[in-house]
């Protein structure tokens, strides 16, 4: 129903290339997030799908069909936009049933599918209000009820959660989470936010300048990064790179360790360093190590440690669990 | 933050210029009622006397002032209609993003800066003009007979010139309330399939709602004493077909030098603008509010 697949697309904006020839596959019922820094491209990315920007070179495939030069109400999607863009005069009920009204569906079933999406999305007290008398992931609510009672072949988010306070982000993401268990339609989500992209994907789409530079699963990514960039965008705290004599007695340029994989002694161990800062968080404890031999790491380890600031300890990494990368920053496997 | 004692001497001090601006409002209003109630010809000063309201018997029965209270009324509502839906129309256009923006956007808008006599005599002499007028010329080119605008159709020339110079301020308004509508609004109207006039009608136009308020409050105050205009093309002739209600008591006053009738039409102006007042703030609540 729901694929989504692009051929060699390109947006250039002038003469500056805001997105290099592209190849992407989006299967029926997938969860695609595209993550990566502001300016990466994803949010035009986006834009290309939806078409409210038009391909440069390309084409987009949309349920099997070329959908390049259609109309954006033709494609069959629908989109959740960053700012909700509600209709502020119109209550929730017509800014649900606004894209009903436009397909010029009877009333009676317009009153139908507004019921259902309102339930669907605990709005049914609020159906009378402005958007303005909602709260933010009220707000939120209604943009996706609006989006989910055209009943699209595929959903498109746009940084959705950006406006939302760190709880309520947390909910949300749940919720959309949830909706797309219960809904199992395809649906691609834009974030600058790797934990939201780790979270709730099937398949993360990693982009920097406008290019792919990893597609896989969660722990794909997590686990095998092709390269530096995917490496230090996915994980938090951040991976370590170190570099110098150490990589080059690996065999690498540069080589990585994620923060779980480094053990932290008193007694002994390969590097020695001064605790910086200790963050204690209950369940994990952050320590940020400026070590003598490997630059200043961090490292995560489970539970409460009792170390402080200004402590002397060692830090031993998880041989096994290294990740090694060449003088370009690609991963040498 | 402020003490029983810092609010009076905030009064105390605010108090020379509300007493000032109270006098500057109340002096000539209790005059002008004074002088309506009397016999007052200035061809005749020594006859002043006090005749009730004889002025205002003579006034509202004169069968001038019905035409001239129409003749307000259908300029107020035409060239509101005219600024409005042309304000609309040329904004939408500026709105597009063309070649040489700034320099189109300060044309449209210079017609705001012509005085109206000015602007009224330039449209008198150099296009209504049945001889030498640029638009009789298009009609001889054509082969038509030429218009004479401001004999046969003087008050549509009136509202035509009025409209004229009204336009950009509408224009203006509505464009910087066309630019403050969010572009994702649009995008997901568009997403949501509505098309061109679907979008406009449902989205951009309630979104010029309180605009296009404003312009009709700003304009209706401006437009209800509308006089230079009226005074140097057509004279509130032939007859009475041009004369509004600010003309007439300006006739009155200083053609038949009759202040004392001409008080009572002012007081009946001041009477009417009240009530148009009254129901355009209600109007004007009404949607500021939502």
């Amino acid at each position: 129903m729901g694929s989504i697949v692009l051929r060699q697309v390109e947006k250039v904006f002038g003469d500056v290339t805001v997105i290099p020839p592209i190849d992407l596959e989006i299967a029926d019922g997938e969860f695609a997030v595209f993550v990566g820094p502001s300016g990466c491209g994803k949010s035009t990315l986006l834009r290309l799908i939806a078409g409210l920007e038009d391909a440069t070179a390309g084409t987009i495939s949309i349920d099997g069909r070329d959908a390049t030069d259609l109309a954006p109400a033709k494609r069959g999607l629908s989109m959740v936009f960053q700012s909700y863009a509600l209709y502020p005069h119109m209550s929730v009920r017509s800014n649900i049933a606004f894209p009903l009204k436009m397909a010029g569906l009877a009333q009676a079933d317009i009153d139908a599918k507004v019921k259902a999406a309102a339930e669907t999305l605990n709005l049914g007290d609020y159906l009378d209000r402005k958007p303005k008398q909602l709260s933010g992931g009220q707000r939120q609510r209604v943009a996706i009820g609006r989006a989910i009672v055209r009943e699209p072949s595929a959903f498109l988010f746009d940084e959705p959660l950006s406006n939302l306070d760190a709880a309520l982000r947390v909910q949300m993401r749940l919720e959309i989470s949830q909706l797309h268990q219960k809904l199992k339609t395809t649906m691609v989500y834009v974030t600058h936010d790797q934990v939201e992209a780790m979270t709730m994907a099937d398949k993360i789409v990693v982009l920097n300048k406008g290019r792919i530079e990893q597609v896989g699963s969660p722990l794909e990514l997590y686990r095998r990064p092709a390269n530096r960039f995917v490496a230090g965008f996915i994980g938090s705290p951040k991976m370590n790179f170190v570099g110098g004599a150490i990589a080059a007695a690996h065999g690498a340029a540069t080589i990585g360790i994620r923060p779980e994989n480094l053990a932290v002694s008193r007694d002994a161990g390969d590097w020695l360093g001064t605790i910086v800062v200790a963050e204690h968080l209950g369940s994990d404890t952050f320590l940020h190590i400026a070590t003598d031999a490997a630059g200043t790491l961090t490292i995560r380890v489970s539970g409460e440690v009792p170390v402080h600031h200004g402590d002397r300890v060692f830090v031993t990494p998880d041989a096994s669990a290294l990740h090694r990368f060449d003088d370009k920053g690609i991963a040498i496997r | 933050m402020s003490t029983q004692h810092s609010r009076a001497a905030a009064r105390l001090l605010v108090a020379p210029s509300v007493v000032l601006l109270f006098l500057w409002m109340i002096v000539p209003l209790a005059l002008t009622v004074w002088f309506s109630f009397e016999r007052f010809n200035l061809l005749m000063p020594a006859t002043r006397e006090w005749i009730g309201l004889t002025n205002y018997r003579f006034f509202l029965t004169d069968p001038a002032f019905f035409a001239a209270i129409l003749n307000t009324l259908l300029i107020v509502v035409g060239v509101l209609a005219i600024t409005i839906v042309g304000g609309i129309l040329l904004a939408l256009l500026l709105d597009r993003p063309m070649f040489g923006q700034g320099i189109v956007r300060l044309l449209v808008i210079a017609p705001f800066f012509v005085m109206p006599t000015v602007s009224a005599l330039v449209w008198k002499n150099m296009f209504m003009n049945p001889v030498n007028g640029l638009l009789a010329w298009l009609q001889k080119a054509v082969g038509m007979a030429p218009h004479d605008w401001l004999a046969t159709t003087p008050l549509f020339a009136v509202i035509v010139i009025v409209a004229w110079q009204w336009l950009p301020f509408a224009t203006l308004i509505l464009l910087t309330a066309l630019q403050s509508l969010d572009e994702e609004q649009r995008e997901a109207a568009e997403l949501d399939g509505a098309g061109a006039i679907a979008r406009f009608r449902f989205i951009v136009l309630p979104h010029l709602s309180r605009a296009i308020t404003v312009v009709i409050l700003i304009q209706t105050i401006f437009l209800l004493s509308v006089f230079a205009e009226i005074l140097v093309t057509t004279n509130g002739g032939p007859g009475t077909d041009s004369t509004n209600i600010a003309f007439l008591v300006y006739a009155q006053a200083l053609l038949q030098f009759d202040v004392g009738g001409a008080s009572a039409g002012g007081i009946v102006a001041v009477v009417l603008a009240n009530i148009v007042a009254f129901f355009l703030m209600r109007m004007i609540g009404r949607t500021l509010e939502g």
